[in-house]
């Protein structure tokens, strides 16, 4: 059983943000990928909050709420361009959208 | 129960999140980010942030996990028989784990910040009222241009999802 410090706390966020970051690199679905990028988003805030909490400050948490609204944005353009990406090239797997590489 | 509450809670939204990274099903992924996404906002919780941990429901679990299930629904990109993963070198995978592994740990064993006593600290996240003070007298400015940001951010989306005949030939 691990108690619950400000370090576990940070623990589970660096845990979260190292998976997040190995669905990125490792994935081939764009739509996934971009579910471990909200996954990192999500890690960040966790240990926001965490130092917040500790601290006694309110600045962690005023700013979470920013990161919240912005990924609600991020998420709705993000998609947008999927689905325009799948109307003209028909897939959204990362290895056949290679369109700049070749 | 501070502490079993934390553990539960902490050890669900890590295999959650890992059934992202592993699920070969979108749906599958986005159910497993949803259930990432409430182990999240339990921990929240637990560090008496209530507003917030509402606001990760329901922004995060109502709205976007759900246009994440819309979308996977909307391209039914099912049915491809290729592996999911990519295929890295070994002296890669060999070097991304190591690092990874090593920072982990290291984290761990040699990370200690100082805990303070949660008892004498004040719990500022739980008052709603502190919220409405910074967000209209410290943090105004960024309220305003993050209006600003919403309002470009729909009429991008706009401009990205509608067709618009006849200017074809300039896209």
């Amino acid at each position: 059983m691990i108690p619950a410090t400000l370090n576990s706390y940070l623990f589970v966020s660096v845990v979260l943000f190292a998976i997040g970051l190995v669905g990125v690199l490792v994935r081939r679905n764009t739509l996934i990928v971009f579910m471990c990028l909200e996954l990192m988003l999500v890690a960040s805030t966790l240990a926001l909050v965490a130092f917040s909490r500790y601290n006694g400050t309110m600045d962690g948490n005023v700013f979470v709420f920013f990161i919240l609204t912005v990924a609600a944005a991020e998420v709705a353009v993000g998609l947008a361009i999927i689905v325009a990406l799948f109307r003209k090239r028909q897939t959204i797997q990362l290895d056949q959208l290679n369109a700049l590489k070749d | 129960m501070g502490s079993l509450l934390f553990n539960v809670l902490a050890l669900s939204t890590l295999i959650a999140a890992a059934g992202v990274v592993v699920n070969k099903n979108a749906v599958n992924a986005s159910m497993c980010l949803l259930l990432s996404l409430v182990g999240v906002s339990g921990l929240f919780v637990a560090l008496e942030s209530y507003l917030l941990a509402f606001l990760l429901l329901l922004v995060y679990a109502g709205a976007i996990a759900a246009l994440f299930l819309f979308i996977v629904m909307l391209l039914d990109t099912k049915g491809d028989a290729r592996p999911t993963l990519h295929r890295l070198p070994l002296v890669a995978r060999v070097l991304a784990v190591g690092l990874v592994g090593l920072g982990l740990v290291s984290f761990a064993v040699r990370g200690q910040l100082a805990s303070s006593d949660l008892a004498k600290v004040p719990a500022v996240g739980a008052s709603l009222k502190l919220y409405a003070y910074q967000l209209f007298t410290t943090y105004l400015l960024p309220v305003q241009i993050l209006g600003f940001l919403l309002l470009i951010a729909m009429l991008g989306v706009i401009v990205l999802s509608k067709r618009f005949e006849g200017l074809e030939d300039i896209k």
